[in-house]
């Protein structure tokens, strides 16, 4: 029977319930695309350093209202957990860690330990 | 490129109700899939009460008992009702499974029957599964050799060697895991997708095969092979409690260890 092109598509992301190994699949990506505009950030800070004193107090009274904050220590947590999946990426390309069962536990270790290395950043800085 | 919506034709509408029979006491609801071709209509969502006392445990059970008492429309593959032959693969609840394997005491709630994510319908829960197999058959799922076989037996395998195959010939090739992946969903044309690429790692280790060199070749390829971003849906959704993932990881460390042995 020839396909007839009226055949509608199943549904997929409507339905699939992605399991945790997904889901920081899916983070690690997103978490990608933040980085970038994070970098901005960084850039900003850089260059208010280089700009002299004015400049540098001005970016520091900026950093301190507490948007800036959020987005400051959100960003940590996106490069921690970025850093983290991608650890975990060499570990896979290695030929390891593709084991059934440790799967889901290993998934869940990534946003923790990512929490945790924000947590050291903060008390570091 | 990914869609992440579904086409206009694709989208599902609410559908019809029926009722668990008066006396019963044990209900059971179940939303399922509908779409067939000569209605014109958009696929839309039956609902089915059931009477769980007089019904099997298995959600196969439960759909067998839809067609046979409420509503013989309901389409769907089924064959040996003990997860061997891979033919009633269906997304129960969000999840890729056979419906055979699964009990319904093991979910809580309505239970959500949808055929296998992002491929053309061909009715109700039956999907197409012609390009599935084609690439299938690309792989060349047959062994191959140059050296003629041994005129008074079969080609001999250490039990090592046999064992290599182990959670690779089990696969069913129910389609589960490569309909389970994002990366199949957006780029089936090209990417093998786990499920085959699992059947290709099984002939790549086979000691028999003597092909290995030719398999390889194919295989390195941005699109047939590393659209695999582990995901992990694949190995997560297998109902034979298979490893494709691993099997794609092993395929690529082959090729890094052909390029730098």
């Amino acid at each position: 029977m020839p396909p007839s092109s009226n055949r509608p598509l199943s549904p997929h992301l409507q339905i699939y319930r992605l399991p945790l190994t997904g889901l920081v699949s899916i983070t690690h990506r997103v978490t990608g695309v933040l980085l970038v505009f994070g970098l901005a950030l960084l850039i900003w800070q850089l260059i208010a350093v280089s700009a002299g004193e004015q400049p540098y107090l001005a970016m520091q009274a900026w950093l301190a209202l507490w948007p800036l904050q959020l987005i400051y220590w959100g960003f940590v947590y996106a490069l921690m957990f970025h850093l983290c999946h991608g650890v975990r990426h060499l570990v896979w390309d290695a030929g390891f860690g593709f084991e059934r069962d440790h799967l889901n536990r290993l998934a869940l270790a990534e946003p923790v330990c990512a929490l945790l290395l924000t947590i050291i950043a903060f008390f570091a800085l | 490129m990914a869609e992440f919506t579904l086409p206009k034709n694709s989208v599902v509408t609410k559908g019809r109700e029926f009722p668990a029979p008066d006396n019963a006491t044990h209900t059971r609801r179940f939303e399922v899939y509908r779409w067939a071709p000569e209605a014109g209509e958009n696929p839309r969502v039956d609902v089915f009460h059931l009477d769980m006392e007089d019904c099997g445990p298995m959600v196969l059970d439960a759909i067998i008992k839809i067609k046979n008492e409420i509503d013989s429309s309901l389409t769907f593959r089924r064959s040996c009702r003990e997860g061997v032959c891979g033919s009633c693969a269906m997304n129960i609840n969000g999840r890729n499974s056979l419906a055979c394997t699964k009990a319904v005491a093991d979910y809580t709630g309505s239970i959500k029957i949808f055929p296998l994510p992002h491929l053309q319908v061909v009715k109700d829960l039956v999907p197409d599964m012609t390009h599935f197999y084609a690439q299938y058959a690309s792989i060349k799922p047959w062994l191959e050799a140059q050296t003629p076989a041994p005129a008074d037996s079969e080609r001999l395998q250490s039990h090592a060697d046999r064992a290599k195959l182990d959670g690779l010939y089990d696969c069913v090739l129910c389609a589960c895991c490569s309909t389970s992946c994002p990366s199949y969903w957006w780029n089936s044309e090209r990417y093998l997708g786990p499920a085959v690429l699992l059947q290709a790692y099984r002939w790549l280790v086979d000691s028999r095969d003597e092909n290995s060199g030719e398999r390889l070749d194919d295989l390195e390829d941005p699109f047939k092979l590393y659209r695999c971003h582990t995901i992990m849906n694949c190995t997560d959704t297998c109902p034979k409690d298979l490893n494709p993932a691993k099997a794609i990881a092993e395929i690529k460390k082959l090729l890094v260890q052909r390029q730098h042995g």
